[in-house]
């Protein structure tokens, strides 16, 4: 019911809406995150995403259990984490969640993908044309 | 006994290499080790943020260090 990847290659968005089919779910929330090609003002050139994996893995699939117990109707989830170098317009994340209704739907796919950003071992450096900064790094 | 401590994102850079081994006395609480590593190196205590991670969950600061430990530092995430 819970699927969680993490991987360093283009992520298959069809296959992770298809994962989470099911014959009681009247609904299929997802959320794609994509590279914006500007960040605080400065033009993106490209973004490099790191994981502690087994750690990113382990906490992933927890927020995802947190989800299912939060929402008990959630029929199937699957979360899914680029890592590596990705450019612009690039599917970096992609939760989806289905749900007999929709508001379970969009509130259980809402929490997923808050949570990940908050405690998901996973860090991101953007590239500009004239420096990097890890991301969220300092105050 | 040695701990082994991984390293990731803007942490790696600042000490300059993916993995640190340090000595700490049996038990050494998390809040202990993270005073060693910002003195050992300053610009830890520019971050926003800096947890532990010990087995692959995050660990509070009293909580004992073992050598057996798998023990990373964590930096500000930014996933997503």
């Amino acid at each position: 019911m819970i699927h969680i990847d993490l991987t360093d290659q283009p992520i298959d968005v069809a296959a992770a809406l298809q994962s989470v089919e099911a014959d009681g779910a009247g609904a299929i929330n997802t959320f794609i995150g994509t590279v914006r090609n500007r960040s605080t003002g400065r033009t993106v050139v490209r973004l490099e995403y790191e994981a502690y994996d087994s750690m990113a893995l382990h906490q992933l699939r927890k927020v995802a259990e947190q989800a299912a117990e939060k929402w008990p109707m959630v029929q199937k989830i699957t979360v899914v984490h680029r890592k590596g170098t990705l450019y612009i317009g690039d599917v970096a994340v992609v939760v989806a969640v289905s749900t007999p209704h929709r508001a379970e739907s969009f509130a259980a796919c809402q929490y997923i993908i808050d949570t990940l950003k908050q405690v998901v071992t996973i860090w991101k450096k953007e590239f500009y044309e004239d420096g990097d900064v890890w991301v969220a790094a300092h105050p | 006994m040695n701990l082994k401590i991984a390293l990731f994102g803007i942490a790696k850079e600042i000490v300059g290499q993916p993995e640190l081994t340090v000595t700490a006395p049996e038990g050494q609480p998390v809040h202990q080790l993270l005073e060693q590593l910002r003195t050992d190196y300053p610009a830890l205590r520019q971050l926003s943020s800096l947890a532990v991670a010990v087995n692959n969950e995050y660990a509070e600061d009293a909580q004992p260090l073992q050598e057996r430990d798998e023990i990373a530092l964590i930096p500000p995430v930014s996933g997503g």
